[in-house]
């Protein structure tokens, strides 16, 4: 069963040949509109007609997260902003959130993968969807909320939090589809047994989870615990939101990801070079039919492997490996990204000089913790206890406040936190994605 | 008037404690006075002990945090009520103490104990003026 059964089975050939337009489409158009393109592009000496085969694009130069958070808040957007009917962002250091548009086509595109996805997970347009993601400026929420109207089911906007009511509504309401990150649909399955209700009572039929990765093992507790069937997706703000890459129900093994609207490469994160099929790199996206920003490879710092062999679900599009990592420090607690330098920078702000700080994530009864280690040095020490415990109280109050992570400031001795040479270990993570 | 304790940061870490009196064993530093608060993350450790630069220097060296705070050590009678005649007279003053404890050794008839107040300086004057007796930092260190 397809959405778009034209698109998601167009043959190769065909599906390259427009790819290779969409991309000289959106040179054309990013060169001409964004004087960072143009200036990129520039430097490297290509100019858009300059790219006659899909065998160009690795000559292309890379965008970066760091250009993006240059760019704040709209330099990047390649429309004017009375073309831009949706802003999102997603929390970046210093505060300061990445940020995205989308022209009312790309809000329609977006909708169309989603609901493509929706029924490649195996939701049809008769379903109730529990709809858990977070909304507001997260993609999540208001991504899952317009595939599913799109699709035609009866989305409940349940966001998150609040979860007792949130299996209340699931039983009352009769939810047939659950999305919402995995780590949260085990948090759910928790709170459904203490009220004493057993999933195999419920309707849900399938779950989507996404915002953060999670293991095979994890999702065999999920299938079991929630009684459903649980797909992955893959997506990111900066390419559009939920819905760039999902798995299919029949196979199950690797995302299929939009090839007429991104095209995927694999690199090797130290060098750029491009990896072939098969191999683990860092996932580099081009979108090619966004309007309100347009990127040209850009690096998610997801590290994954690409396939282009048939898939008996029968889609053309190439699979993604489910994600094993990142490239870099970050850490996705709860769904939230978190950067260490964001913690970083929340700390220097309460006190002014530069502590010793080290990250610890781990995970709790199915939940993310972040444990924020300080050392207490001479200008931070006091000698009464309520003024430390005010520096662990506005740590923790701060962090929450601006990255909406709830975490726990423990105060260490110094030179407890490992010294290096090079680049700093700001992050212990715990959880083991197997 | 005023006499200087050694403060030092302990994590809540079995063997933090010991190794911090093992510390100032080895470098021959006699403690006079302590008192230990605790949270359930970590401790603040009050010394008053008789070389305080040579003990926030080996401290330092082992790598603990230590820092200086202005205390008053102030005789009491050591008698029921001795503590409480203080006590009332800074309160009707509204003067504030952070935490007390008590010092090991007597001077002559009394009792001493360490304060630590919000406005020292106001304090001790008060003391003084009512006629109870602050002692000198020196006084201290030696007894």
């Amino acid at each position: 069963m397809y959405y778009n059964e034209e698109f998601e089975t167009l043959p190769r050939p065909a599906l390259e040949a427009l790819q290779l337009k969409r991309l000289k489409n959106t040179l054309e158009k990013v060169y001409k509109n964004v004087p960072f393109y143009k200036g990129s592009l520039d430097k490297a000496g290509i100019t858009p007609d300059g790219i006659k085969s899909l065998d160009d694009l690795k000559n292309l130069p890379f965008t970066y997260k760091q250009d993006m958070r240059d760019s704040y808040p709209y330099a990047l957007f390649a429309v004017p902003m009375e073309e831009i009917v949706r802003i999102h962002a997603s929390s970046g250091t210093t505060g300061k959130p990445t940020v995205v548009g989308y022209t009312r086509k790309d809000i329609d595109a977006w909708s169309e993968l989603m609901a493509r996805s929706f029924v490649a997970a195996g939701v049809h347009k008769g379903d109730i969807i529990h709809n858990a993601y977070g909304y507001g400026l997260f993609t999540g929420g208001l991504g899952a909320h317009y595939g599913a109207e799109r699709l035609g089911a009866s989305v409940i906007p349940m966001s998150g939090g609040n979860t007792k009511r949130q299996i209340m509504i699931m039983q009352d309401f009769g939810s047939t589809v659950l999305t919402c990150t995995p780590s949260y649909s085990l948090f759910m399955a928790e709170a459904a047994r203490e009220e004493g209700v057993d999933f195999r009572d419920l309707s849900l039929h399938v779950g989507i989870f996404g915002a953060e990765p999670w293991s095979e093992t994890m999702r065999n507790e999920i299938e079991a615990k929630l009684n459903l069937c649980a797909i992955d997706i893959y997506g990111l703000s900066e390419i559009m939101g939920p819905g760039v890459a999902i798995e299919c129900r029949e196979a199950k093994k690797g995302l299929h990801i939009w090839e007429d609207h991104f095209i995927p490469e694999i690199i090797d994160p130290e060098s750029g070079e491009p990896l072939p099929a098969g191999e683990k790199g860092e996932l580099v996206i081009t979108t090619i039919a966004k309007e309100g920003i347009p990127l040209i490879r850009y690096r998610t710092r997801d590290i994954t492997s690409i396939t282009y062999e048939p898939c008996l679900c029968g889609r053309t599009h190439a699979r993604i490996a489910r994600m094993s990592g990142r490239s870099d420090d970050m850490l996705i607690i709860r769904g939230i990204n978190v950067f260490p330098s964001q913690i970083e920078s929340i700390i220097m702000g309460i006190e002014g000089v530069e502590p010793h700080y080290l990250l610890i994530a781990d995970r709790k009864e199915n939940l993310d913790t972040l444990e924020v280690q300080v050392e207490v040095d001479e200008k931070l020490f006091s000698d009464e206890v309520k003024h430390l415990q005010n520096l662990s109280q506005t740590i923790e109050k701060r962090i929450k406040d601006i990255l909406g992570i709830t975490c726990k400031a423990r105060l260490v001795e110094p030179r407890t936190i490992a010294r290096s040479e090079g680049k700093a270990k700001r992050v212990i993570d715990n959880r083991k994605i197997v | 008037m005023k006499a200087e304790q050694i403060s030092v940061f302990i994590e809540n870490k079995s063997g933090r404690l010991a190794e911090v009196t093992r510390i100032l064993g080895d470098a021959d530093i006699n403690i006079r006075a302590l008192s230990l608060a605790d949270t359930s993350d970590f401790g603040i450790l009050r010394l008053i002990v008789n070389d305080r630069e040579k003990a926030k220097a080996v401290l330092k060296e082992k790598g603990f945090t230590v820092t200086k705070t202005e205390v008053v050590a102030v005789e009491v009678p050591d008698r029921p009520g001795g503590l409480y005649q203080i006590l009332r007279k800074l309160d009707s003053e509204t003067i504030n103490v952070e935490y007390m404890y008590a010092f090991v050794e007597r001077c002559g008839e009394n009792a001493v104990i360490i304060f630590r107040f919000d406005e020292t300086d106001k304090a001790i004057k008060i003391l003084m003026d009512s006629g109870f007796n602050v002692l000198e930092g020196e006084q201290l260190y030696g007894m």
